[in-house]
């Protein structure tokens, strides 16, 4: 019996002994800013501003290597958050942003080319000659960058188009990375008309496999501001450093323009098609 | 002999009945070939015609790029109507070019001309192998120059020819040897001698007994031996034949030289010899069109580039429930979507099958039955590969090895909740490569 109480006893010392120079060596210096901080961050770790976690980003904004605003997520909040506990300036002006698909062609609007029952994943679907849709730019609508998104902010709609809840998202850019065809772009949440299409093919092919897609035909182009909207290799694609009037939607002949408010603020040109601009 | 017995392995139903009694037949040119500039592992050589050139019976139309990479040739003479990009048996749309030919079939000055081979030593045989396009013809069309290449460091002192055909239906290689096999053991010699290799075996599946008697004739006067394998799939597969014949297990990661092994399939045995003796380039190579679904299931020797509609028109045409074609066995091939697919110098064979045999996955949750973990000749856990797949776990993937996965399907094959494993172990090495590449 006391045998039994001092051996443990001898041992609790010890380990407490060895607890606590363990602890000093391999302590992690920090400091109040760093915890203050993080703190403020959103906690998610998600990794839209490129670094491990939100502490990483904490330690980066305290050493004044990245800039209070650096958390995608968190806005505008959360950088006067940051100003508040670092006494930095914060300024606004930068623009939220939002993930935008840029592909309307849903079924049956884009044909099939063959019928797919592998692995219900995009990337997956991608290996077999770059999956099933006709279009090879266009969704393939298995849902990767619904699952991807670690804020629930987009949605599969019945017609195979992933929908984006402009509210919800914080443009982590999460969804950018995970689609295979790469067509998720963010943008300006201010910014209204948006050109739905990402296929390079010449206007005929993209009339054989789609009754929206782009077709290059430069109707748009004259339409808008000078420079705001470009041929790209067959494609029109917008450029969110300008202001274009929602006019624009209206010459389109393919349908593939659409007025999205992404900030909430007024109607879409056709809210119930339109993909996005949910309040 | 072969009294090992890999771990695993399945016995799915051989429907070689349907045409291993077919001899081989020469298909007529067909009105136009669709030629892939990708048909070889590695790199694809790069285009060196353009639209509405004339072209030759083997003439260079793609030149190599790199070491693993070989030449390719036109089929046939005739003039390039178009390079576009159409679908590839392998599953992707590529470029190709399309040639239409001219009836002629004239071959390129210096080709196709018989030639005393005595003197040609190592280095020679290598070269006209490289410049004749060879590439793996059992299926993996990995360029044949590049495994008769080993460092000083690994000597080889075994060459296998492989003769398995352990794929179900196919039955190309099968019909090889009983009709060529002097050709083919030609085409071996060559390659032994490239390495300085005195032992030869040929591996041939007991399910051939008339192929094991042919080639066993032919190889006693070279001093080659025949050895009969079990019937079980994948015993056709380089590590499990190594094992089979000789109990040395090729490392994880490694190749078959690491063991002092080379293995070549006997369709590439027999474009060796083409090459070296006839100077002819690989143009054309047999490919079994088979499978319930075709009508007048047959061997064919088929231009590269022949279209699997012309094909399979040759053989009948197909049954009016056809339900899928698949380029390659049923086991490891890749099921097409357009018929407009071509032969390349990796298409073993054509399957049709009926719609009534044709299994869908449905992708069920797995309930750990294990039978996949039976049936893996790897020693791998294809349940639980599966599982991290499905939670995008390639990290995880990666340290339980699904690198060393061959994808010869069986963990699929055995699966009674049909899960797709192989699409998933595609995926997961298609993601560690690229997480590799893109390491910073």
């Amino acid at each position: 019996m006391v045998t039994a109480v001092i051996a443990l006893s001898a041992l609790a010392l010890v380990s407490s002994l060895l607890l606590a120079i363990v602890a000093r060596a391999f302590a992690v210096p920090s400091s109040a800013a760093v915890e203050d901080i993080e703190r403020a961050l959103p906690g998610a770790d998600c990794g839209g501003c490129g670094l491990p976690g939100c502490r990483e980003l904490a330690r980066r904004i305290a050493e004044g290597k990245a800039d209070i605003d650096a958390c995608p997520v968190g806005g505008e909040r959360v950088a006067r958050m940051i100003a508040l506990v670092t006494g930095k300036a914060f300024t606004a002006g930068k623009v939220r942003r939002a993930a935008v698909i840029l592909c309307n062609g849903g079924d049956p609007v884009t044909t099939r080319r063959f019928h797919y029952n592998g692995v219900r994943d995009c990337a997956s679907a991608a290996i077999l000659f770059g999956g099933d849709k006709a279009c090879r730019y266009a969704c393939m609508g298995l849902g990767t960058c619904a699952g991807v998104c670690p804020f629930d902010a987009i949605h599969m709609l019945p017609n195979g188009l992933p929908e984006v809840d402009a509210a919800a998202c914080t443009a982590c850019g999460k969804c950018v990375s995970a689609c295979p065809k790469r067509i998720i772009k963010l943008v300006p949440v201010d910014r209204r008309v948006h050109i739905l299409c990402s296929s390079h093919d010449g206007g005929a092919t993209v009339r054989k496999v789609c009754r929206v897609g782009c077709i290059a035909c430069l109707k748009c182009v004259r339409e808008a501001p000078d420079g705001a909207i470009t041929i790209q290799d067959n494609l029109a694609v917008v450029d969110y450093d300008f202001e274009i009037p929602d006019a624009v939607a209206a010459v389109c002949p393919m349908n593939t323009i659409h007025i999205m408010a992404l900030d909430g603020a007024g109607e879409g040109r056709d809210g119930a098609s339109s993909a996005g601009g949910e309040l | 002999m072969a009294g090992r017995r890999f771990p695993g392995g399945v016995h799915p139903a051989y429907g070689k009945d349907l045409s291993d009694r077919r001899a081989i037949e020469r298909m007529p040119l067909p009105g136009r070939l669709i030629v892939h500039f990708a048909q070889n592992v590695g790199t694809a050589p790069r285009p060196v015609v353009k639209k509405g050139d004339a072209v030759k019976k083997g003439q260079v139309i793609a030149e190599p790029q790199g070491f693993i990479s070989v030449p390719l040739h036109a089929p046939t003479s005739g003039v390039v109507q178009a390079l576009d990009v159409f679908p590839h048996p392998a599953g992707a749309d590529m470029q190709a070019a399309v040639i239409i030919p001219d009836g002629a079939d004239e071959w390129a000055p210096g080709l196709d001309a018989e030639r005393g081979t005595e003197g040609f030593d190592a280095e020679r045989i290598v070269s006209i192998i490289r410049d004749a396009g060879l590439v793996g013809m059992g299926g993996a069309a990995f360029p044949t120059h590049v495994k008769l290449s080993p460092p000083k460091e690994m000597p080889i002192d075994l060459l296998i020819i492989n003769g398995a055909e352990c794929e179900p239906y196919l039955t190309g290689d099968h019909r090889l040897m009983l009709e060529r096999p002097d050709a083919i053991l030609e085409g071996a010699s060559y390659f032994a001698r490239s390495l300085g290799v005195k032992r030869v075996i040929v591996a041939i599946e007991k399910n051939k007994p008339d192929a094991i008697e042919t080639m066993r004739i032919g190889a006693l006067s070279r001093g080659y031996t025949v050895a009969g394998l079990d019937v079980v799939y994948p015993q056709g597969a380089e590590r499990q034949l190594i094992y089979a014949l000789t109990g040395r297990k090729v490392p994880a990661g490694g190749l078959p030289m690491h063991v002092g092994v080379l293995v070549q399939n006997v369709g590439t045995a027999l474009a060796a010899s083409e090459a070296i003796r006839f100077a002819r380039p690989l143009v054309e190579r047999v490919v079994s069109v088979t499978g319930s679904g075709t009508v007048a299931p047959r061997n064919v020797l088929a231009r590269i580039g022949t279209t699997f509609d012309d094909l399979i028109a040759f053989c009948g045409g197909r049954h009016p429930d056809a339900g899928k074609v698949v380029s390659g066995g049923p086991m490891m091939g890749v099921a097409q979507y357009s018929l407009e697919a071509p032969v390349t110098k990796g298409t073993t064979g054509v399957v049709v099958l009926r719609q009534r045999e044709v299994a869908q996955f449905v992708n069920e949750v797995c309930i750990r039955c294990g039978r996949c973990v039976r049936a893996c000749p790897m020693r791998l856990n294809p349940s639980v590969l599966g599982i991290f797949a499905e939670h995008f776990r390639f990290d995880d993937m990666r340290e339980h090895h699904v690198a060393d996965c061959i994808e010869c399907g069986c963990c699929s094959y055995v699966c009674p909740s049909r899960r797709p494993m192989v699409h998933h172990f595609r995926r997961a090495k298609a993601e560690i490569r690229s997480a590799a590449s893109g390491a910073i």
